[in-house]
């Protein structure tokens, strides 16, 4: 690896600032959600955000000086390092909440599932960057993707972690679709889903099935599976224009909202900083994922396009969906902010993220 | 085959760049529409969710105020709220539930401690929120949960204003009682929320808006569990106004103790304002069985006693007036010029009419006598003849002039106007034509005629008044709480009827001797010193058989005949006029007389005449000396 003066020149500002942006707002609202009062230290959560915010920072750093083309020959090693440890944690792993997501190391933890999701970005972008055939992928071509989606989706879908399951879906659909789908198997496939989806209803826990009826009718049972939505759509509509101001969100403070410093932080900012704080976060959002997807039309090969493709899909499915759970525009799934919610694996991978696609702009320069 | 070719012809490789054109327009799409929403949550409906979120987490408190004071005409209470402990139980709070609620029920020795968390369940209680457990806690179970507050985890009391009756059943149906506020209640009344206390019956009733008060509120900041974390607002409660009665409770314990057991009624106005200076009915009631909620099983009990405890027979029953109604007789006779002091009559024991006889009530008769003596003696064959002279019409006229038949206006629920009949009221009632010999029966106060005693103090009144009958009112003025009266009740004059001074001459010596003369029925009750008039009355329960009479005594009780007696004192400047019944007491010089006389008594030692209304010096010089000594 070199590093080179052109880097410097062509560094993508837009990408790292939007990032850090983001992160920023995060920490904001971590120190929020976990405020207890006047003259009480920090709360440890937010000591961690701000380490993993730094940590982030570094591995983004180190993606920029990654050249992101040796990637492809790393791809199944890591998908399959990733599924070993997703097996490892339905076994070993550490449950919170009723769900097994965590691995320990040591004095270190994380969640394998974040890892899915970029592996499972690599080894399809790794599979997609040949041509594809005349008429596109059709539904022969498609079988070995699925099988590389579904052993993980699965795995991940045990612990339960509905989200990220989810979240590896959309991934892999907005990849296959770019990579060249043809647009009839395409709506087959999507026909298939479809027909499939009732059946999913016979596999869902009372919980999920309950989080879909509240979502249908959210009144129907106002403090039981709907009380979130409901709450949280009350912090963010009493946020009003400009919001309630820094740590004077009653909705967040008298605890109304459930699972506030990660699945519904974004309830917690809106409450505090109103309608003007949500449209900049928003247009934080659309902004990395306009110029994430700027990056992916100007990569210099198939491979930079796909790859960019992926980690931008990855930013926009996880908040708009988190954006629509929290504001009652779909059911609840537990699905994290980007860069906002509390999580060291998240961040940490997300901010790597970022810095493969500031690499992939940066590098469309250099050969 | 040319569709065919056609077809593989137009099979191109899809390119990245025009799907990535598609993805990026449907991306920045999606999370315009996200903001759309944001829009409609923080700008369209951000008032009513801001509502939301402020009942979400602010609870309110109410505060009752405590009740105002009830005093006697001297100020002394009769009525007070007094702070009463409740024990109360945050269940989220006593860490091993069942062990505490064991010691609870140890120290309280009682085992309905799990019941009423249970009920309070079933109620939807929102966490957090203290269940009464027990309520009116005794001294020994205060002092029990206080002295054990480490083992009762979650255990707190709560004070609660509550109402006392500091004399128990005193003037029960005057005072009355205060209760829960029904459901039915909460339909009709403005400002009342479930749990709040309503008086429910008597002065508390009545009085309700002058005695409630303003409960106070507190608003409080609850977390999402309902944990209270800081007062956010509060509204002080304003206790209620305090009563200031007519009543003189020294003379009201007299009147309850004298009528002691037996059922009757007793009631004393004064007749120059209408004040109601005592006021009872036996048998009564304990109002502080219904404060803080009566139990069904007392309430039962309470109803459906034969004796009908809950009645206020001073102004609810209505009895025949027996001889007191002779007074009626007298005014109506020497007004309508049908009878003169001087009128004469032979009383044979009996007359004749139609073809029955009429007796008096001696069976030997009274011979020949005018009409001092017939009132004295009370005379029935005398009055028989003066109801005669002036048929039923007359006789209604002014009885009702005396404010027979017709409400006293008394602010009480469930007052009830008796019956003065008359030709057009038997029309009315019974379709029938008035037959003369019903006259007879009425002149002597039997037959249709029935009067409650709160109607028989104030005709006695109104005749000591010469004529003038005040409204009777027991409610002297309202005060705030810095003893400032807010709103006094002037007496008010309910009517005012030109009687002759001659006539009331002639009836005021015939009173006077009803008492005074060795002859009179109420001889025995006199008073030392001050002269009384009255008129002593029965009223048959049963109608007896001709030309029989038999000995009270061996009558039955519930058999026995009323005994009444009216009378006011001084003779010259009337200060109290008082009306009793004792139902089956007999006759009612010997029944209900001593009940006046005790009460005049004590009446007459708490305000002594002025000197000149004394008939001897004696007493002259013994009012006197008590007036110098004030």
């Amino acid at each position: 690896m070199q590093l080179d003066r052109r880097m410097f020149y062509h560094f993508d500002w837009t990408v790292f600032v939007l990032t850090i942006a983001i992160a920023l707002i995060g920490l904001v609202s971590v120190l929020s959600a976990s405020y207890t009062g006047p003259n009480r230290p920090l709360h440890p959560l937010v000591v961690r955000q701000i380490i993993w915010i730094a940590a982030g920072g570094i591995a983004m750093a180190a993606m920029v000086a990654f050249d992101y083309r040796a990637l492809g020959s790393y791809a199944y090693p890591f998908y399959i390092a990733t599924v070993g440890m997703l097996v490892a944690v339905s076994v070993v792993g550490h449950a919170t909440g009723g769900s097994r997501r965590w691995i320990h190391l040591g004095a270190l933890s994380f969640e394998p599932s974040e890892l899915a999701k970029l592996a499972v970005i690599l080894v399809m972008v790794r599979y997609l960057r040949e041509e594809p055939p005349r008429g596109g992928l059709r539904m022969r071509h498609v079988a070995i993707p699925c099988l590389l989606l579904a052993i993980p989706a699965v795995l991940v879908l045990k612990q339960p972690d509905l989200g990220t399951m989810l979240t590896l879906c959309l991934i892999f659909v907005t990849l296959i679709f770019a990579g060249g789908l043809n647009l009839r198997t395409f709506g087959i496939l999507a026909l298939g889903v479809m027909l499939i989806a009732p059946m999913g209803w016979h596999y869902m826990k009372p919980y999920q099935r309950g989080r879909v009826m509240s979502f249908l009718n959210p009144q129907s049972d106002p403090l039981g599976a709907g009380y979130h939505v409901i709450q949280s759509e009350i912090a963010v509509g009493s946020g009003g224009s400009w919001g309630k101001g820094f740590l004077q969100g009653t909705q967040s403070r008298l605890n109304f909202l459930p699972e506030q410093t990660t699945d519904f932080i974004f309830s917690v900012f809106a409450e505090e900083f109103g309608f003007a704080g949500s449209i900049l976060l928003l247009a934080l959002y659309a902004g990395l994922v306009g110029r994430g997807l700027f990056i992916a039309r100007h990569a210099r090969d198939r491979f930079g396009s796909l790859l960019a493709l992926g980690l931008t899909a990855m930013i926009f499915w996880q908040s708009a969906i988190n954006i629509s759970m929290a504001t009652g525009l779909l059911p609840v799934v537990g699905i994290p902010l980007p860069l906002v919610s509390y999580g060291g694996s998240s961040l940490i991978a997300l901010m790597a993220s970022m810095g493969l696609l500031i690499s992939i702009n940066t590098r469309r320069y250099l050969f | 085959m040319p569709i065919l070719g056609r077809r593989r012809q137009n099979r191109a490789v899809p390119k990245l760049e025009p799907r990535l054109a598609v993805l990026t327009a449907l991306m920045l799409a999606a999370l315009s529409a996200v903001a759309v929403r944001l829009y409609y949550l923080q700008i369209i409906n951000t008032q009513e969710l801001t509502e939301l979120a402020d009942r979400n987490r602010i609870r309110t408190r109410r505060v009752p105020a405590p009740r105002g004071l009830v005093y006697d005409r001297r100020h002394r209470p009769l009525i007070d709220t007094r702070p009463s402990f409740d024990a109360v139980m945050v269940p989220e709070d006593a860490g091993n539930l069942p062990r505490t609620i064991n010691s609870l029920e140890h120290y309280l020795g009682e085992d309905h401690v799990i019941d009423k968390l249970n009920e309070a369940k079933d109620q939807g209680r929102a966490p957090f929120d203290a269940i009464a457990v027990k309520e009116r806690l005794t001294w020994d179970q205060v002092v029990a949960v206080e002295a054990h507050q480490l083992e009762l985890p979650g255990v707190s009391l709560q004070v609660t204003p509550r109402r006392r009756y500091l004399y128990g059943s005193m003037a029960a149906h005057l005072l009355g009682y205060v209760g829960e506020v029904s459901e039915r209640d909460l339909t009709q009344l403005a400002g009342y929320h479930l749990g709040d206390e309503v008086g429910k019956f008597g002065l508390e009733r009545g009085w309700e808006g002058a005695l409630r008060g303003t409960a106070g509120g507190q608003e409080m900041e609850v977390d999402s569990v309902g944990r209270r974390l800081r007062l956010l607002k509060e509204v002080p409660e304003a206790p209620g106004q305090s009563v200031v009665l007519t009543l003189d409770l020294d003379l009201q314990e007299v009147a309850e103790q004298s009528l002691g057991g037996r059922s009757g009624a007793v009631i004393a106005i004064d007749p120059n304002n209408g004040d109601i200076l005592a006021m009872a009915s036996h048998p009564t009631f304990d109002p502080n069985q219904f404060a803080g909620g009566i139990a069904a099983a007392d309430w039962r009990q309470l109803s459906n006693d034969p004796g009908h405890p809950l009645e206020d027979r001073v102004i609810s029953a209505a009895y025949p007036p027996g001889s007191t109604f002779k007074i009626v007789d007298t005014v109506a006779g020497m007004s309508e010029g049908t009878l003169t002091p001087s009128t004469t009559y032979n009383c044979a024991g009996g007359i004749w009419f139609g073809n029955r006889e009429y007796r008096c009530w001696r069976k030997q008769g009274h011979g020949t006598l005018a009409y001092h003596r017939a009132l004295v003696e009370s005379c029935d064959v005398y009055f028989y003849d003066v109801g005669q002279r002036l048929g039923i019409d007359r006789i209604a006229h002014w009885g009702h002039l005396l404010g027979l038949g017709a409400d006293s206006g008394i602010e009480l629920d469930n007052e009830r106007p008796g019956v003065m009949p008359s030709t057009e009221w038997k029309r009315k009632r019974y379709h029938e034509r008035w037959y003369p010999a019903e006259t007879l029966s009425v002149a002597i106060g039997q037959g249709y005629v029935a009067v409650t005693p709160i109607q028989l103090a104030q005709m006695v009144a109104q005749v000591a008044n010469n004529g003038v009958r005040y409204k009777p009112h027991f409610v002297h003025e309202i005060e705030g709480l810095d003893g400032r009266v807010i709103k006094a009740y002037p007496p008010e004059i309910e009517a005012n009827v030109a009687i002759d001074p001659k006539t009331l001459q002639a009836l005021h010596d015939a009173m006077a001797d009803v008492v005074e003369a060795p002859n009179g029925t109420a001889h025995k009750d006199r008073l030392n010193g001050i002269v009384m008039c009255g008129k002593t009355g029965t009223a048959q329960v049963i109608k007896q058989a001709q030309g029989e009479r038999i000995k009270e005594e061996k009558l039955p009780e519930r058999y026995r005949d009323h005994a009444w007696f009216v009378a006011y004192a001084p003779k010259e400047h009337p200060m109290i006029a008082v009306a009793c019944i004792v139902e089956h007491g007999g006759h009612g010089g010997s029944a209900a007389a001593p009940v006046v006389h005790d009460i005049m008594e004590k009446f007459f030692q708490l305000n002594p005449p002025p000197p000149e209304s004394g008939p001897g010096p004696g007493l002259t010089k013994a009012s006197a000396g008590r007036i110098a000594e004030r």
